[in-house]
């Protein structure tokens, strides 16, 4: 019968098809790394993604997010794993590794660096700090201004960047809790080294929200690292929250009028981590093991991020060393990844209820 | 033309029935495909969130011993060591499997706070040996921190190791339950609320806004002769097939800071600074309207289009002015397509996501989007499901509305 | 000669040319978003804003940079390939059993029509969000998410309802003595079927499977919440893109779009005069 049989073509024909699309999507051995994109994820592309499928034939798929934990978590929960390795920060690390959305990973897997040295002693203590994590960069949190924008007056403190009166204008920030929150008590007289005690504390959290509250209606939040020059550059805020990379790319490369300041910065790191419960556990760990080697860390130096491994050294740009976070320590804050991870939870509702307020 | 009443026998009765049911099942025979599709693939996801928003069995799972000894406690002081050992036993347990962040969150949702403690708490008691939590379980507890020595906090264990609770609904509400059980307006920020409220007074002032854009419009084109009418309404057509995204990335385009409508209003001399039109409430309200517009023109269009002209034109020529006629005779009669357009555009907007997410900033935020907050950041999903329950009753009710005064199968494409 | 009948007043005219230009009015703000995005997608800067060149019409201010990037980018290809595969099973899907469906629900002996008829288009009217939320939960076990298949079957449900809407419409008025003719003429039911209504209703099938795939390929709610990172598609790339990185690249392909949704159109209004002729031909 002629319906009949058109009609089994069809299925069959799409069946061929589905099974077509699906046999493809497992014959390449493809991992898929996440990390957050922009500036910061060309860099790694272009030193740590495309080198390793060059040398490994492995497919990667490079995805971009925003940060924190919660996709990991969403993942992990319903026990669909999306993601095999991704670049996070050391703030949430600490809380994604002791909530078991991670993989440990294996100190053994790591390779000496160039120069010999046994990657223990090649990496800098706080890259391994973290049995969750290899440590990718050391980066920092800080703001910058548009001289194009800012009138006459620069700013160049943390109160400066809460304060309305003297600088008029959008501050963006990223819409999370995490630095915004320890800059809110800086600029309210905390003393910097004092800021998580204080923030572990009912009062220390209202005061910080309170400050938050003074330029509330002067924030433009923002999800995406990326966003921060974008705004700054096309009018969006003459302030913008950044991380130094960004900023640094965008003058270096986009020669824009930006200036950073570095009065308080919050520094920290970004490791590699393993999503738990990966089916390409082996291919993870291979991929980072690969990504962590002296040469790839190096290259984080093009937008002026510094290495984990001090035998990256020598292949540091010296014009680059005063643009590194590390140049600048004395003058910041060390991110407190322990409070975050006991705090994440509780300070992040809270934050959200302020926000929605 | 009398007809001659037919009578059946008994046999031709039953096989007339029979020859009815035969019909009535081929019929049903050939939806049920569809019905089977849809009860799994539609049906039965809705259901599962609608379980999941009662159904909390984290709690319960991570610390059954514990939920199993609270059993008899009668919640009147601090659990005996009964209870307080077994927990500082399994808080040890958790924290090695690394499964002790689930309980604090579990536990922070009933307790705001409560999270920071667990956790440390947890961290300590890893550090200590079987033999002594066994031993002096309980004063390791206490010694951990204080707040494992009030009762409240005990409450707030034995409320999260409920397996179905309606505590979800109650956060939905701004409820809470306080020390005595009884129900009251939550004392911490109350938000959602207020989100309801607000998505109601968008939806209204989008579908307000549509009538008033769309009535002229449809009225103009159903009145327009037929070649011109038809050309117009591929004006209509076109934003309407249109990508959301295509059309939401533009509204972008227009109302950014250095957007188009900036620039034009500049240029004009009408502003000096530009106006700050995006990522607001403002934004939200336009690009919806545009999104939705035509789901207001169409039913009106095809109402307006089989109104018969003669009974405007004899009330005018009998001596009515064309305003008072218009209102007496031709809007009545328009009534139908007002209202299934209004309905229609109502219920869509009341669940509109992508376009408050994209351009709505912090205040054009409406109910879809802090469900979607929920699922995607908080991680909050037995909230989501909760929230996600309520809007869709209210849905349901304004569909139940549409279905009675249109009837659902006279929806229009065009 | 005055256009208006004598008994019109200066306020019965000054209110037929408001009805006429606010008619405009409102199809210039329905037109101006579509229109703005069009010559914004060959600015060679990169912004989202007429520069002075492009104002001046200086050719060296458009270019075609936007629509290579389109095209020399993985993940757009990935997506314009994965928007066209899921879109065109999941209408496939949804056109075959819809179809079936319509027929079963045109039946005057069908039970409980009103009910069933309710149901099965409720997918268009319960707000995506609940729908995506549910279907996170549900397809999650049984592995849909992060799978074609799960976004097939998602999408696949989005669009039944459009399949039962037109194939309806295209059945009214259909003479069923026709096909019971054929029935008592000893044609086997799937033959009467397919010789007798199926070549009616086609063109109600096919702009049925048309809304179906538009459907798919323009829905992102779902994807957001069910795709993994393989199973990118335009709006997603375009929901993320305008959240994280703006970038005219989304003007290109918005644009693109566009000519995609003129094809549509036309491919709609070209099967609306051909149902015509059919049942006027009857």
């Amino acid at each position: 019968m002629k319906p009949m049989k058109q009609l089994r073509n069809l299925i069959l024909g799409a069946a061929a098809l589905l099974a077509g699309a699906a046999g493809q999507q497992a014959a390449a051995e493809s991992l898929t790394a996440v990390s957050f994109g922009g500036a910061y994820g060309a860099a790694q592309k272009k030193h740590m993604i495309d080198p390793y499928m060059a040398k490994s034939g492995n497919k990667i798929l490079f995805e971009d997010y925003k940060g924190g934990i919660a996709e990991i978590k969403a993942q992990v929960k319903a026990g669909n794993i999306l993601w095999d390795v991704v670049d996070i920060e050391v703030i949430d690390l600490e809380r994604a590794c002791s909530e078991g959305l991670l993989e440990v990973i294996p100190r053994s897997i790591l390779p000496p660096g160039e120069d010999g040295t046994p990657a223990i002693k090649d990496f800098i203590p706080a890259a391994l700090a973290n049995e969750c994590g290899v440590g990718v960069i050391v980066w920092t949190i800080i703001y910058a201004y548009n001289e194009k924008t800012i009138g006459g007056n620069k700013p160049s403190t943390i109160a400066d960047f809460f304060d309305t009166k003297k600088f008029p204008g959008k501050r963006a920030m990223r819409k999370r809790p995490q630095v915004n929150m320890e800059w809110a008590l800086i600029a309210d007289g905390v003393a910097p080294g004092e800021v998580y005690k204080v923030m572990a504390t009912k009062e220390g959290q209202a005061r910080a929200l309170a400050k938050l509250d003074t330029i509330k209606k002067d924030i433009v939040w923002f999800d995406s690292w990326s966003q921060a020059p974008q705004l700054l550059n096309d009018g969006g805020a003459v302030m913008v929250q950044s991380a130094n990379g960004r900023i640094f790319d965008a003058i270096k490369k986009d020669k824009k009028p930006f200036t950073m300041v570095w009065d308080n910065h919050v520094y920290d790191l970004d490791v590699w981590a393993v999503v738990k419960g990966t089916k390409k556990k082996k291919m993870a760990f291979d991929f980072i093991s690969f990504a962590t080697g002296t040469k790839p860390l190096s290259g984080m130096t093009d937008v002026a991020y510094g290495p984990t491994r001090k035998s990256s050294g020598k292949y540091i740009d010296p014009a680059v060393v005063p643009n590194l976070p590390t140049s600048y320590l004395d003058k910041g804050v060390k991110a407190d990844g322990i409070f975050w991870a006991d705090f994440g939870e509780s300070l992040g509702e809270k934050f959200n209820e302020w926000l929605l307020k | 033309m009398a007809q001659k009443p037919i009578i059946l026998s008994a046999e031709e009765t039953v096989s007339a029935r029979r020859e009815l049911f035969r019909r009535k099942f081929m019929a049903f025979a050939f939806v049920s495909p569809l019905l089977l599709f849809l009860l799994f693939a539609f049906v039965a996801p809705i259901s599962t969130m609608l379980y999941r928003s009662f159904y909390n069995p984290t709690v319960a799972v991570l610390i059954p011993q514990t939920i199993a000894a609270m059993k008899t406690w009668e919640g009147k002081s601090v659990p005996g060591t009964d209870v307080t050992a077994v927990f500082a036993a399994e808080l040890k347990q958790l924290a090695k499997k690394r499964l002790s962040g689930q309980l604090a969150e579990a536990l922070n949702r009933v307790r705001p706070g409560l999270s920071s403690i667990v956790k440390s708490t947890a961290r300590k008691m890893r550090r200590a040996e079987d033999a002594d939590l066994k031993e002096k379980g309980t004063e390791l507890l206490m010694e951990a921190n204080g707040v494992w020595a009030e009762k409240s906090t005990w409450r707030a264990v034995a409320r999260a190791g409920k397996v179905y609770t309606v505590d979800n609904f109650l956060t939905a509400l701004d409820l809470e339950t306080n020390e005595s059980g009884s129900i009251q307006r939550r004392e911490a920020t109350q938000i959602y609320v207020a989100l309801y409220t607000k998505t109601l007074r968008i939806a209204l002032i989008i579908t307000v806004l549509s009538l008033l854009l769309g009535y002229p419009l449809a009225y103009y084109l159903a009145n327009a002769p037929s070649k011109l009418a038809n050309a117009l309404m591929l004006m209509v057509l076109l934003p309407f097939w249109t990508s959301l995204l295509v059309r939401t990335t533009s509204w972008i385009a227009l109302l950014q800071t250095n957007g188009v409508v900036n620039s034009t209003l500049i240029w004009s001399g009408l502003i000096d600074t530009p106006l700050e039109l995006l990522y607001t409430q403002f934004s939200t309200v336009i690009a919806m309207t545009h999104i939705l517009l035509p789901f207001m023109i169409l039913p009106l269009y095809s109402v307006m289009k089989g109104i018969d002209p003669s009974y405007m034109r004899a009330a005018l020529s009998m001596g009515s002015k064309p305003v008072p006629a218009f209102i007496r005779i031709y809007l009545p009669m328009s009534l139908p397509g007002l209202s299934a357009g209004a309905l229609l555009v109502f219920i869509i907007s009341v669940g509109y996501y992508i376009t408050p997410a994209l351009v709505g900033g912090t205040d054009g935020q409406m109910i879809s989007n802090i469900i979607a907050f929920h699922m995607q950041q908080s991680n909050n999903w037995e909230l989501a499901a909760a929230l996600g329950t309520l809007l869709l009753i209210l849905i349901v009710a304004l569909y139940w509305t549409y279905d009675r005064l249109v009837g659902a199968g006279n929806i229009k494409l065009g | 000669m005055s256009k208006f009948p004598h008994y019109f007043s200066i306020w019965d005219k000054a209110s037929h040319y408001g009805l006429k230009w606010t008619a405009w009015a409102v199809l210039f703000f329905l037109m101006l978003p579509i229109l703005v995005i069009i010559p914004l997608s060959f600015n060679v800067e990169p912004y989202f804003t007429f520069t002075d060149g492009m104002l001046r019409l200086d050719p060296d201010a458009y270019s075609l940079r936007w629509y290579k990037e389109i095209f020399s980018d993985d993940k757009w290809v990935l997506a314009i390939q994965n928007s066209f595969f899921i879109g065109i099973f999941a209408a496939l899907l949804a056109t075959v059993i819809g179809t079936v469906a319509a027929v079963g629900l045109s039946r005057p002996e069908m039970p409980f029509k009103r009910l069933i008829t309710a149901l099965l288009l409720s997918p268009m009217i319960v707000p995506l969000i609940i729908i995506a939320a549910g279907m996170f939960f549900f397809y999650t076990r049984f592995n849909l998410v992060g799978s074609y298949l799960g976004l097939i079957i998602a999408h696949a449900t989005l669009g039944t309802p459009f399949v039962i809407i037109t194939v309806t419409a295209a059945l009214t008025g259909f003479d069923r003595s026709l096909y019971n003719a054929a029935l008592s003429a000893g044609a086997a039911p799937l033959k009467a079927f397919w010789d007798i209504v199926v070549p009616l209703i086609r063109p109600g099938v096919i702009s049925g499977g048309l809304f179906a795939f538009v459907t798919s390929f323009d829905e992102v709610v779902l994807v957001l919440f069910l795709a993994g990172p393989g199973q990118r598609t335009i709006p997603k790339q375009m929901f993320s893109g305008l959240r994280e990185q703006i970038n005219p690249t989304i003007l290109a392909v918005a644009t693109l779009l566009i000519v995609v949704s003129v094809a549509f159109l036309m491919t709609l209004e070209f099967l609306r005069r051909r149902a015509e002729r059919i049942r006027s031909g009857q």
